[in-house]
């Protein structure tokens, strides 16, 4: 069976950091990681590689330095990585994306054999729209399961998926029909760390690099900055917290310090001590 | 199960490793080289010096690619007492030719560059990836290493330990010994950041120029130490280092003895007002000749910090680590060449290589300073500062004291240091420096 994982390269949130002056987020230097949502749609398709047999393609889009995330997927297993890349692209929304995105993954169908399943991660750490996935559903008319926990059987004779998917009231025990789109919810897995010779053959990988041409995309005016009618108005980091913790010494006895430790609080909010006393009139 | 047999596996991406690597990928050996971290150059620490000519005899053209901070026109040595520094400064317009001698560099961002352009010779880099085990045959030669990830060890004719100061595969396989406390330095180093234009106001720098200040005397209360200010483009990097033996017993932290540093006021006004980006600690093998281990046996090498290839007296560790990676790649190359078998024997020209270089000519030519500047720590580090502070500010300040009296006192008190021996000092230095 043929899975593909679309993931992202994006920036270590961890350590990004706001300009002071401008707002903007300061990219220059900050190391980037697979968007770890990704990792767990990766992982998943791995296990159910190994189990029912075929191949993982992982595939991206992004400037031609995402290709080291596409090398690091090869690490942790996957068979084959395609980077998008074209300057049209630059400047792409969610809308401009999945119609590049789902365009290269019908590229792939021809190319390497069509998607039983398509992962993508739940949402990125850097945009966090989770729209990616269900949109390139939508433009692939794939049937979509996202917020996905586990998948509990994947039958090739019938076509057929059965997984389980979280949702606000509890789990849902679905079953769908192939091929569909899949998102995994964090924590549903976790990322292997990929033997020796997925290393070795990761590092020699050719990855195969196509342009808007090489994926058959021929309305340019639907990527990149053009296709995208979101507009960022407005960048800016939210004010700093003006309040600093207090530190309460500790009294003689356990319940002085509480004592202080309570006077500290209502001191600082007068009004937390009115409620607090008008419920304790309560009993 | 891989098949696959490399000519050689470089265990880390390092100067010294990445050296080796390049040195044998680029005359056509099958290497492979292993990182244990995400990329070449996040674990490694360094002030960090460049020496152009070491790099230039492995990679020409350097300086068209690599990531270069500064390079440098002026050195600065302090010798420094609590409130006071007496300073000997060196600069020269000589420094700007138009191939610079020394640069400042970053570690993370030149060993990355460094790495690349070993792969774009042939040699495959594997990150994130830890040697755990030498593999050895039956005749006790190593020929491969197992990894920390799974599918089995990988083969080759030689594994060059370009590990670093502290790397667990040669310790654990006894090829060398743990090094002792009296034998490392713990280092600790800020990066502080400023704005280009400041850095070059406050150092007197136009440009890319970049000035330095190696700083000794009572900053390291009483021990063996040294602190550093390095001119990066956008960063001043500033640290201070002790031998682990003197921090264990003088129960001071190396954060402490930064946090002085950093407050003297010779110091404070040239950090003043930066973002503090990155803390960072390294040990540093500062053994010197004595501590060197056996660098080669059948099937390995070691090179770099690994084998305290370090020049404590000239702060040199970068290029003694490039240049036994390099006459490591080469002498293997040789051995290969002449179709011979990677054995103890036939290594030993390695060891020859480094002998007639100026790597092991200069470590045995100090060969007996660290242990002078280890028992000698509270002299030369404590008193003698004080004695030379006292007579700068005898002879400049002015306060109708007749200068006879001032020549007088200045004498008395280094009269008095006769009696910490002062004079041994001197003829033991002169002689550890022969």
């Amino acid at each position: 069976m043929h899975f593909v994982v679309c993931i992202k390269q994006v920036p270590d949130s961890a350590q990004i950091r706001v300009h002071p002056v401008t707002n903007t987020i300061m990219r220059q230097g900050v190391p980037t990681i697979i968007n770890p949502y990704d990792l767990f749609s990766l992982e998943e398709a791995l296990r159910l590689r190994d189990k029912v047999g075929g191949e993982v393609t992982v595939l991206t889009m992004g400037p031609p330095m995402a290709s080291d995330s596409l090398r690091k997927a090869l690490t942790i297993g996957a068979d084959r990585a395609v980077l998008l890349t074209d300057r049209f692209f630059a400047g792409s929304d969610t809308l401009a994306t999945t119609y590049a995105l789902a365009q290269a993954i019908r590229k792939i169908g021809e190319t390497f054999g069509p998607p039983d399943i398509v992962f993508a991660g739940k949402q990125t750490i850097d945009g966090d729209t989770a729209q990616v996935g269900p949109g390139i559903a939508k433009r692939l008319d794939m049937l979509q399961l996202t917020y996905v926990s586990a998948i509990v059987e994947l039958d090739n004779e019938a076509r057929s998926v059965k997984l389980e998917r979280r949702s606000e009231g509890g789990t849902q025990l679905l079953q769908s029909k192939l091929p569909c789109m899949i998102t995994m919810l964090e924590g549903s897995n976790v990322v292997r760390r990929g033997r020796i010779d997925d290393a070795l053959r990761a590092a020699r990988a050719e990855i195969v690099t196509w342009s808007a041409k090489d994926a058959g995309i021929e309305d340019l005016q639907l990527c990149g900055l053009r296709g995208s009618p979101t507009v960022v108005k407005k960048v800016f980091a939210p004010p700093a917290r003006a309040e600093k913790a207090a530190l309460v010494e500790i009294a003689a006895t356990p319940a002085d310090t509480a004592e202080a430790f309570i006077e500290a609080i209502f001191a600082k909010s007068p009004a937390l001590e009115a409620d607090v006393a008008k419920l304790a009139s309560g009993f | 199960m891989i098949d696959e047999k490399f000519d050689a596996i470089v265990i880390g991406a390092g100067m010294a490793g990445n050296a080796a690597a390049y040195t044998m990928a680029s005359r056509g050996l099958k290497v492979l080289q292993l990182e244990r971290g995400e990329y070449p150059g996040s674990k490694n620490v360094q002030g960090g010096i460049l020496y152009a000519d070491m790099l230039e005899k492995i990679v020409p053209d350097f300086r068209d690619e690599a990531p270069l901070e500064r390079r440098l026109i002026e050195q600065r040595f302090w010798f420094m007492t609590d409130k006071a520094h007496t300073g000997m400064h060196y600069r020269s317009d000589e420094f700007n030719e138009e191939r610079p001698n020394r640069y400042t560099i970053i570690r993370s961002q030149f060993d990355r560059w460094f790495a690349r352009q070993a792969q774009s010779k042939g040699a495959i880099l594997l990150c994130e990836t830890t040697a755990i085990e030498l593999i050895r045959d039956a005749y006790g030669k190593v020929v491969g290493v197992r990894t920390d990830r799974s599918g089995g060890p990988i083969h080759a004719d030689v594994v060059v330990l370009a590990e670093g100061v502290n790397g667990l595969l040669g310790t654990r396989s006894e090829l060398r010994p743990r090094p002792s406390a009296a034998h490392v330095a713990l280092a600790v180093k800020e990066m502080h950041f400023l704005p280009p234009e400041v850095i070059e106001a406050r150092f007197n720098l136009k440009g890319d120029e970049g000035a330095v200040i190696e700083a000794a005397g009572t900053i390291s209360e009483g021990m063996a130490g040294m602190g550093f200010i390095y001119t990066n483009k956008e960063s001043i990097s500033i640290g201070i280092g002790c031998l682990v033996s003197d921090f264990a017993e003088s129960e001071t932290s190396p954060a402490k003895l930064l946090d002085i540093f950093k407050k003297h006021p010779s110091v404070a006004p040239l950090i003043a007002g930066s973002e503090v980006k990155e803390y960072a600690a390294h040990l540093i093998p500062e053994g010197g000749y004595k501590a060197v281990p056996q660098l080669f046996g059948d099937g390995w090498v070691i090179c770099g910090d690994a084998g305290q290839l370090n020049n404590a007296v000239h702060r040199e560790g970068s290029n003694l680590a490039m240049t036994s990676g390099r006459l490591a790649g080469e002498a293997i190359f040789q051995i290969k060449s002449r179709r011979e078998t990677m054995n103890k024997a036939n290594l030993s020209l390695y060891k020859k290589m480094l002998d007639d270089s100026f790597v092991l000519k200069d470590l045995k030519k100090y060969k007996d300073m660290p242990e002078l500047l280890h028992t000698q720590a509270q002299n030369l580090f404590l008193t003698y500062p004080q004695l030379v502070s006292k007579a700068m500010e005898n002879f400049l300040r002015v306060d109708g004291k007749p200068k006879i009296d001032k020549e007088k006192d200045t004498f008395r008190n280094f009269r008095k240091a006769r009696g910490f021996g002062l004079i041994g000092d001197a003829f033991r230095i002169a002689r550890a420096w022969r």
